[in-house]
Order: structure tokens, then sequence, then C-alpha cells
């Protein structure tokens, strides 16, 4: 199945994956009256030991994302590679050898866990479903995992209850290494976590890409954790990847109108300098994705959507080397070296708004007045209380 | 009976207990705080801390039964703690509300929101119906439900989480009670949600002059909206002050540790963050000395085994700052530095 002509270089390499789900009239002959486009046309791939960071608020398909490219979820197009391997249409059986390369951490280390079995048994699932025998044996490798990732290994024939919230994340996270996969998806890992444990599982995260080189596939709906996990960042909206750059662009320079509107909706944790941000404050809620919206899916609630964006749907297009967004008015300044004209670049670059990364404007807009007017944005809403001294 | 100045509500040595196989579990143990009309208090705490427990006890919503609740709560001059059960009732809903982080789980899901917000005016006020239903469209109007005629016959599980979100706030604040207590209200929502609704609540205090008290774990949220903080740590108020004290002077380990765990997203820190080691204790077997000492990384610090021994007492520094913590002054200031330049020297 190995596809010679595919990129051998990428862990994993998502081509324009859909996933629908179908939505069913009620009774006995229920027919089929429509479909949720969960994941609509995703392309994405990742490097080995790299992490890529899936950002979007609930609803946007960044789970349903992680789960069908391992094949937990059935897609409906497109194309899932994992290792130069064509995944998408395999059987089960064939999938099981291939489940060594690819591993999940849940997100609720609760429910992640069979209560009644031990965690010897939990993280030494892998050998057995695998038929391995590691040298020195099973229960030997176990330990070696759980010290590995912070657990003692004489609580071996403990069960999850006895465990604490952190601890059984550490749990899932050994069964998911056990048999050194190449690619490990994690679905929001960290966020039922307290802020102390949830900065110590992502040291750990990191400690274990070092030593083994793993990938990770990193859902998460907080930009702050995938500011400081991920290498690049995929931001996702009903469905589709609005925007992909490398965690330095995404952060500091960020084209999409909705990435501006996520990050400028974290509140920051600095109180002078969360009081002198302006914010783009969006309209409304997600619409639902059983009927998305025409043209762009964002222009319902996008502060600069004009005519054409509720026509024509806009195509992922590279604005500077690994910088995507698909917008028809991105929130571009002249980058030295962008990339502006493209095969299709209806995209003249004359009004062009400059949106300064938001350390530049924390230090400066108490004297520089208001990034509104600055940025030439059209709607934005700012905090009317004055700056404390 | 109060004036802006003084404390609308006025905690002073709470206490709760509950009994359980385990023997008698302190989950809050002497708290004092106090919070004036238009100000807003955030008490910040991980899971066990007692934050919602304190919440609970002031709204008189701990079974009598199973907890014994000591100290006192004085909301205007008057002892909350030592009401009946129908007093505090009456007081809830009118002069002091709660939002809670489940909408979902605090409105019926077989009565209409409509009737649900009305029924809230007529337990407390002396209304007809159809005066109630007016004040219910009002509310939900300003709480900024989309077309609320239609809304207002719609039943809970027929709105997003982020209306439903709105619902609840309309119905704690309808009968503008002058104390809100909002115990992690977006917890459960998405980060464009938080927002407004963080600016919704900001706007309806400021319209009725209410009191907040906001218990998060978000440091975010308390950076945003707070003008005073208390950081609890297993059952205790282990620092308290104004926001910028605790941002920018926090002195008890443990603050220092939760700023230094937080990730930022307006900064690369250094490619590992800092965490406290360990986990939060648990109630029911809570450390003798200080209940931080298990995690402290300067307990050695201190002469002889004061912190392994001895509880520490609520300090006040000045400046309305209080520490509960063994270190001298020298030392915390020592302590403070270190971490707080570690933290500004990782970022890139």
């Amino acid at each position: 199945m190995t596809d010679a002509s595919s990129n051998d270089d990428q862990v994993l390499r998502v081509t324009d994956l859909r996933t629908y789900f179908p939505v069913r009239s009620r009774g006995l002959l229920s027919k089929t009256i429509g479909q949720v486009k969960a994941v609509d046309g995703v392309t994405l791939s990742v490097a080995p030991g790299e992490t890529l960071g899936l950002v979007g608020e609930s609803g946007c398909g960044k789970s349903t994302t992680g789960r069908t490219v391992l094949r937990l979820i059935a897609p409906t197009s497109g194309r899932i590679e994992l290792d130069g391997d064509d995944i998408t249409r395999m059987s089960a059986k064939q999938l099981v050898p291939l489940r060594r390369k690819a591993q999940m951490i849940f997100q609720d280390p609760y429910n992640a866990l069979n209560p009644r079995h031990t965690v010897g048994t939990i993280i030494g699932a892998p050998f057995d479903v695998q038929s391995l025998n590691p040298a020195g044996g099973v229960r030997a490798a176990v330990q070696d995992l759980m010290e590995r990732v912070g657990l003692n290994p004489e609580h071996y024939n403990r069960y999850p209850s006895e465990f604490s919230g952190g601890q059984r994340q550490r749990i899932g996270i050994a069964r998911a290494v056990a048999l050194r996969p190449k690619i490990i998806v994690c679905d929001e890992p960290v966020s039922a976590l307290d802020v102390s444990i949830q900065a110590q599982i992502m040291n750990l995260l990191k400690d274990l890409q070092d030593d083994f080189g793993v990938s990770y596939l990193f859902v998460a709906h907080d930009l702050a954790v995938v500011r400081q996990i991920a290498h690049r960042v995929a931001v996702m909206y009903l469905g589709h990847i609005v925007e992909l750059a490398s965690r330095e662009e995404l952060y500091s320079r960020p084209l999409h109108p909705y990435t501006h509107a996520l990050l400028s909706a974290v509140p920051l944790p600095d109180p002078r300098a969360q009081a002198s941000r302006e914010q783009i404050r969006l309209r409304g809620d997600l619409p639902s994705p059983i009927n998305p919206p025409s043209g762009c899916v964002f222009h319902t609630r996008c502060f600069r959507a004009e005519e054409r964006c509720t026509v024509e749907i806009p195509e992922l297009r590279e604005f500077s080397a690994g910088h995507t967004v698909a917008c028809h008015f991105p929130m571009l300044e002249v980058i030295p070296g962008a990339v502006i004209e493209g095969p299709d670049s209806g995209l003249t670059p004359q009004p062009v708004p400059y949106i300064r990364p938001p350390s530049e404007v924390i230090s400066d807009i108490a004297e520089s007045g208001s990034l509104a007017r600055a940025a030439g944005v059209d709607y934005v809403e700012g905090p009317d209380t004055p700056v404390p001294q | 009976m109060t004036t802006a100045a003084q404390p609308f509500l006025s905690v002073d040595g709470l206490s709760v207990t509950f009994p359980t196989e385990d023997g008698r579990v302190q989950a809050v143990d002497g708290v004092s705080f106090s919070v004036e009309r238009g100000k807003t208090l955030a008490i910040v705490g991980e899971s066990g801390s007692g934050k919602s427990v304190t919440a609970q006890a002031i709204m008189g919503l701990l079974d009598r039964r199973l907890s014994v609740v000591t100290g006192h709560a004085w909301l205007a001059g008057r002892d909350i703690v030592a009401m009946s059960d129908d007093e505090v009732r009456h007081e809830r809903g009118s002069s002091m509300a709660m939002i809670f982080q489940d909408p979902m789980s605090s409105l019926h899901p077989f009565y209409r929101i409509g009737a649900q917000l009305s029924e809230a005016v007529l337990v407390h006020q002396k209304v007809s119906k159809h005066a109630a239903r007016e004040q219910a469209l009002d509310m939900l109007n300003r709480v900024g439900i989309p077309d609320p005629k239609t809304r207002i016959d719609n039943y809970p599980h027929q709105l997003s989480g982020g209306m439903r979100q709105r619902v609840m706030i309309a119905m704690a604040l309808i009968n503008s009670p002058s104390l809100l207590i909002a115990d992690e209200p977006t917890t459960a929502l998405d980060v464009t949600v938080q927002a407004q609704i963080l600016e919704l609540i900001g706007t309806l205090q400021q319209e009725y002059d209410t009191a907040v008290v906001m218990i998060t774990h978000d440091l975010g949220i308390v950076a945003d909206i707070a003008d005073n903080v208390a950081v609890m740590y297993g059952g205790r108020i282990v620092e308290s002050g104004s926001v910028d004290e605790i941002f920018y002077h926090p002195q008890m380990p443990y603050t220092l540790g939760l700023l230094a765990s937080v990730p930022r997203l307006d900064q690369v820190r250094a490619e590992r963050l800092d965490p406290i080691p360990g986990n939060p204790p648990s109630p029911i077997s809570l450390p003798p000395g200080c209940v931080f000492q298990p995690r402290c990384a300067y307990f050695d610090r201190v002469a002889g085994h004061a912190c392994q021994t001895v509880r520490p007492e609520l300090l006040d520094i000045g400046r309305g700052h209080r520490v509960r913590c063994h270190l001298d002054s020298g030392q915390r200031d020592q302590v403070a530095s270190d971490v707080l330049a570690a933290l500004a020297g990782g970022g890139v």
C-alpha cells in the first residue's frame, strides 16, 4: 500500500479530508435529510518530531479531524497517509499493525481508563493487542513507562480511582507512548486539569517528544496552551482550516479576522496589559454546520465581510513561507518577501491595514491611542476603563 | 443601610465542615473577605481549594443537616449564617443571586424560559403575571438575547450554550440583587462567547451597582475584571489584596507558582514551564503545618520546622495586602524577585 509518490518525510499527511455525519428524519422509515459537515476539506501534514496545534471553538470540527485521521471515525472523502501508507480505506484488520504508529490521548482522564483494570493492565494493553513481548517482559516495560511519565512503579497493581486527575492523565500518556508511536493525537489533553498540573503535563509531553521524537497533533481550544507547545498552528472554523502558520507567525501576525478575534478574546493574566488592550468582539454564535453559510463560512460573524465573501469561497493561499490563510480580505501588512500574487489572487494589496502584534500593542497602546484607528478595523469594541497607573 | 464605602458583603471567619466516612472534613477554614457595591472580588483557586463551598455557604445552599457552617457573612449588616432557611431563601434571588458554570443544570428543562424568569419575579415582587412577563422580556433584551419576543417562549434546549448562560444571568439579575456570586460562569463557554458574557456581567454590574464575587481558576479572567483578589488553597485564603498587588507584587510561594505555571498568549515562555510540583492536598488529610508546605520550594529557608508544624497566620503587610506564609518579609521579597525575574527572562 506504500505510495511512492507521496512525500515520505511527513508522519501524517491529510488531503482534502471530509467527514460528514448524516442527519436522519424521525420515525421507522427514516431518511437522510441532511448532513453535518463536521470536517469539510481539511489539508494538513505533520513532520517527524513536530507538534501541530489544531485550535478552534467547540463545533469547529477539530476533534472530529483528530479522530478521523486515526480512522476512529470513517472519513467521507479525502486521503489520510500515515507514515507513507494510505490508510483512508483500510479495513480494521489491515489497520492493526499501523496502530503501533499512531496513538491517542483523551481529554477526560476519568473516562478514558477502565475503572476495573489495574494500571499495569491498562498500560500493558498495547503489548497484548499487538502480541508483542518486550525484552524483560511486559511488567518491566510497563514499570519503566510508569517511571518515565512520573508515576511510582510500585503502584502497578492500583486502580485508576486511586489516582488524581493529573496522575490519570499520566497513565493515559504512558499507554499512548508504550509502543513508541510516530504520532499521538492529543485531544484537549490538559483542559480538564488544574493550572499547576496542566504545566506538569505539558512539560512531560515536551520531554517525551525530545526523547522519542514523537509527533503530536495537538487539538485544543486554549490558545495560550497551544502557543506553549506547538511548532505550527492551524485554526479551524466550521469544518475548515482558515489559517495555518508557524507559531511565531500566527501569534505575532495573524492574517485571518477570525484568528484575530480569537486571540483578542483571550484575557491576558496581566491586569495592565489587559486593560489597555482593545478587543474585537464577535457577535452571535457559531452557525449550524448542517446548513453552513454560503461563500466564506465566517462571513456571518466577520467584521470585514463584503459582498464577495457571501458568494465566493476563499481558497487557502500562501502569503509568506508556510503561512496560509483562507480569506478574501486578510489583515496583512506589506510583508517583505510576501507571496502576494497567486494562481488566482484576486487580491489587491492597497488597503493594507497593519495589525500590530499583541506584544507591541501592549507596550505602546497607552500613548498611541486607538488601535482600531491605526489598524483600520471596522468594528472594534474596547474596554472604556482608563489605563490604571 | 449601606453606603458605597462600606462593604456590602463582609465575610468573617467563615468555616465549613462536612462529616464523612473518613472523619470531619474541613472544607473551608476561617475565610474572611469583603466586597463593596460596584466592585469585583475574584476568588482564585484550584479544585478542592474550597472556593465553591465558600460561595455556597454564603448563598445558604449547603444542607444544614450535612454541613456545619460557622463564622459570619454579613449582608448589608445582617448575618446570613445566623438566618433561618426561610430568611435565607427570601434573600436569595432578591438581594443576592448566583450564577453557575453549567446553565443547563440550573434551568428547568420542561419549562419555557419566560415562565422560569417570570417565576423569579413573582416569588419576590407583588406584581401581576403580565407585569412579570414584561420584566422577563425586558431582561432578556438587556442581556442581549436576539429576538427576545420569540425566545421567551423557547425551552432551554433550544438555546445555545452562550444564550443559556445569558438567560441564567437574566434570571439572577431580574430582581436587581446587590450581590452577585458567579461560580466559574464562563468555563464551559468558548473564548469569543466568554468575552461577551464577561462584558455583559460588567455592564450590568455598573448599571445596578452590584457587588460581584467571581470564582474562577483562570488568571486571565481575574486580570480582566477583578478589583481585588483572594487566592485560596487547601480551604484557606493564602494571599489577598488588590489586583495590582497580587499580579505585580505577589508574595506567597503558591501565588508565584500559579503565575509561573500559566502559559501566556502574549509571550513565548521558556520551552518548559515551571510548574508547582505535586498535587493539591485533599481536604481529608491536610498537612499539619502550612497547607502548601509539601509543594513549597522555600520551606527550608524558615528556621526550625515551623512550616511543617505551625499553621501560619494571614499577615497584613500593608496596602491591603495579606499573606499567609512563614517566610519573613526579606525572604518573601527575595523569592518573589527571583521568580518574577525568571519569568521575565524566560521569554524569547
